[in-house]
């Protein structure tokens, strides 16, 4: 058989979890580490990331609502999705997930953003005209109140939510870790550490897309970058991802140390058919290389240019180096054979329902939702249209 | 054919009787099926299988199991010597045409047909986000097809990869242990098909079936008794080689 | 009360909520196909839906309904254990219509499938090596397949 080395189970051969499978977990995990990071000026009050907070809440929106869309195009059965809200099997940490994703959209990211939006919204109902007063009246439910104590009493709930918001973060993508680490068939997957690895990469990722879209932003509206900000969230980086690489080396070691039935076989699968993207990409390219970058930053007087370019190759990498983790966890997870036998090859489609264009377009998407949602509510510290209280 | 035409007119509506009666009916509409007083199971005896591939065939004809896939199949191990760790496996085509002849040499060859184990504590059914597979009250694991999702958390879940989408329905399939034939008092169509009865299927719940005296005389083991599945296919002298 | 006034819009927002919530049960209630749950969390209506599924092989009980002499024949020699079908393929339409010929199987494939000797199959196997066993003359020539030892029947 082309593309098959030794001996698979003869239905294991073609691979059923395609590249949309590794993008979900990508982008869920870019939402929950977003919000950790908005989470860090709201609830923790680092006062520093603060010029990043209602962007951070923006991006893990425009990435929330991409999410399901990986999960719709790969379903044999789009059309019957709603079963999983109708009924739902308890068991099933897939059918829990429906929920959580619901809970975090409605109840905790949705709700946030529009009680901290609402003094705008409420503004620009005021301000605007023709359709978009329509949009901005209907965002605000009909209540134009915005005195110092209904704005103080967003405050309060917005905290609280907040507070809700974190676990709810770590539930969000830690389900999805469980996902494959509950999957006892599957040695590549079946670890108790799984949640807490993909929690970790998730704030890794989600703090560098949220680093990098600032700066971006930024430079795209000439406006000067605040250092203060990008360097507490360069440290914050540097730390988190210092935690996620020691969660993952912990999972090597124990598995070339107990070396149990699957180690050989998974051994020799990271040895050749996952070489580059597990030891190259994600290793050295995606987790050292912007490790030492970092590192360089915390320990080192740098010029602030210097710091600038480094903060931004570190953070595409540290992006790269996460989706690549995705990548050897879901296609890695299906290359090798149960019978510890043999090896299969993915067959990247190209322009098919699950194939690499469409995987381009939808981690585009969320860059084009968010286009779109900044102009909706601004989420700029300098904007012109800062509202009745303080800037944030 | 020595049958007188006399005897040809008596027999022949008296088969059409028995036939259409055979095919009547649904499980619950039947007054002769009652699922609660069957447990099903296999038993597979592998110093009879000579691997050729008949329960393949006739699983595919019987169940339009698309090319490509297996309901079931059979591999074939040759194990050198003490080297347990390392047999080397072939399953052409699942063994739908039979193997490839070996040579005699200094290690053992034997053939295990696989299929889905009718787990009692199954993996796949517990992972189904929806409630499309389930357990049937009588030991049989069925993907109900109207339901499924075809996302296929199932079929990372099963160890023994018995499981696959179906590339036109796009759902999950997966032998059924032919339910539509064992609810009407038929065997499977691989152990009809097997010359050498190394497939029965067995009730559990009936006390007169031939697996409880086989269990009693024999040594069985199941795949990967390890993942604690509850699998309910029983396996007669099976090497410890086997994966 | 000034705290209400003043939440108005959380309240507006928990309402919306509410409709939510509720509309979801109620649509639920006509989504969710009747018989489910009743044997467990599937819709129970699978179970007779899969039961119905066209049979293909008839069994060799239909098959010595009609064909006793050859039930005779075989159930006294090697093959007594060996079902019909296994060699004539699935023959429920035959069964069904017993005008519709099934054919008889080509022994130059069917017989050295089983009986081809390899290594592989179980030492105390009838095997021959095909080629020399017979010099290219086909199986039925000696073998009665139904009852093959030779003394029994011998050629048809």
């Amino acid at each position: 058989m082309p593309g098959v080395e030794g001996f698979m189970y003869p239905n294991e051969v073609s691979l059923y979890w395609s590249v949309l499978i590794v993008l979900y977990p990508f982008i869920t995990g870019l939402v929950a580490g977003a919000f950790i990071l908005a989470s860090l000026a709201r609830i923790f009050r680092v006062e520093a990331v603060k010029p990043t907070y209602r962007l951070a809440l923006l991006t893990a929106l425009a990435f929330l609502i991409v999410a399901p869309l990986p999960l719709q195009l790969h379903l044999g059965h789009p059309e019957r999705s709603y079963e999983m809200y109708l009924t739902p099997h308890r068991s099933s940490a897939m059918a829990m997930f429906g929920f959580v994703y619901l809970w975090y959209l409605m109840a905790v990211l949705v709700v946030e953003i529009w009680l901290d939006f609402r003094a705008d919204i409420v503004a620009l109902s005021q301000s605007t005209t023709g359709w978009r007063r329509w949009m901005y009246l209907a965002m605000t439910l009909g209540s134009a109140n915005v005195s110092p104590r209904a704005l103080a009493i967003d405050e309060r709930v917005g905290w609280l939510v907040t507070l809700i918001g974190v676990p709810s973060a770590f539930l969000l993508h830690g389900y999805v870790g469980f996902i494959f680490g509950s999957i006892k068939a599957n040695p590549w997957w079946s670890s108790p550490l799984m949640p807490v690895v993909f929690i970790f990469s998730a704030m890794v990722s989600g703090i560098a897309a949220v680093m990098l879209l600032y700066m971006a932003t930024t430079r795209l509206r000439r406006k000067l970058i605040d250092m203060r900000c990008v360097d507490t969230i360069a440290m914050y980086l540097f730390y988190i991802f210092i935690i996620d690489f020691s969660l993952e080396m912990l999972d090597l070691i124990h598995r070339i140390y107990e070396a149990d039935e699957s180690f050989r076989s998974l051994d020799f699968m990271v040895h050749t058919r996952l070489y580059f993207s597990q030891i190259v990409l994600q290793i050295f390219i995606g987790t050292l290389t912007p490790l030492v970058l970092l590192f360089l930053t915390q320990v080192m007087k740098l010029h602030e240019v210097v710091r600038k370019r480094i903060y931004a190759v570190a953070g595409s990498l540290a992006l790269i180096g996460i989706f690549a983790m995705r990548w050897n966890v879901v296609i890695g997870g299906q290359l090798f054979s149960k019978s510890f036998l043999g090896y299969t090859t993915y067959k990247m489609a190209l322009a098919t329902r699950e194939g690499l264009l469409v995987a381009i377009a939808l981690t585009l998407l969320p860059l084009l939702i968010l286009a779109v949602l900044v102009k909706i509510l601004p989420p700029w510290p300098d904007a012109e249209h800062a509202s009745i209280r303080e800037a944030v | 054919m020595t049958l007188t035409r006399r005897q040809l007119l008596i027999l022949l509506p008296a088969a059409a009787v028995a036939w259409e009666s055979l095919l009547a009916g649904t499980p619950e509409a039947s007054p002769n099926y009652t699922m609660t007083e069957h447990w099903w199971s296999m038993l597979i005896d592998i110093p009879k299988c000579i691997g050729c591939g008949n329960c393949v065939r006739a699983c595919q004809a019987e169940n339009d199991v698309p090319d490509g896939f297996f309901r079931t199949w059979v591999e074939r191990y040759h194990v050198d010597d003490w080297h347990l760790a390392n047999p080397q496996v072939i399953s052409p085509d699942g063994g739908k045409e039979g193997f490839p002849v070996a040579k005699e040499d200094e290690g053992k060859y034997f053939f295990v047909p696989k299929l889905c184990n009718q787990c009692a504590d199954s993996p796949c059914t517990q992972v189904c986000p929806v409630g499309a597979t389930f357990i049937a009250p009588d030991g049989v694991v069925l993907v109900d097809q109207k339901y499924c999702l075809g996302c296929a958390y199932c079929v990372q879940a099963c160890p023994y990869g018995c499981r696959y989408i179906h590339p036109e329905k796009k759902v999950a399939d997966k032998c059924t242990l032919c339910y539509h034939r064992i609810t009407k008092g038929l065997t499977t169509a691989c152990c009809e098909a097997c010359p050498t009865g190394a497939r029965q299927l067995a009730d559990l719940k009936n006390p007169n079936d031939p697996i409880h005296a086989f269990l009693k005389t024999h040594s069985v083991q199941v795949l990967k008794p390890q993942m604690a599945t509850g699998a309910k296919v029983f396996y007669n002298a099976l090497d410890g080689s086997v994966r | 009360m000034r705290v209400f006034r003043d939440a108005g819009h959380l309240f507006r927002l928990a309402g919306l909520f509410a409709v939510g919530t509720l509309s979801f049960f109620i649509i639920r209630a006509f989504l969710v196909p009747r018989s489910f749950g009743e044997y467990g969390h599937y819709r129970g209506a699978a179970i007779s839906e899969i039961a119905a599924h066209p049979i293909r092989f008839a069994g060799h009980q239909t098959c010595e309904t009609c064909h006793t002499d050859v039930a005779q024949t075989k159930n006294s020699g090697k093959h007594a254990q060996v079902n019909c079908e296994a060699c004539h393929g699935p023959l429920a339409k035959h069964a069904d219509d017993p005008s519709i010929d099934p054919g008889k199987p080509d022994t130059a494939v069917l017989c050295v499938r089983c009986h081809a000797a390899s290594a592989a199959k179980p030492k105390g196997f009838p095997q021959v090596d095909a080629d020399q066993h017979s010099n290219g003359l086909p199986c039925q020539t000696c073998h009665q397949p139904h009852n093959p030892a030779i003394a029994a029947g011998g050629a048809k």
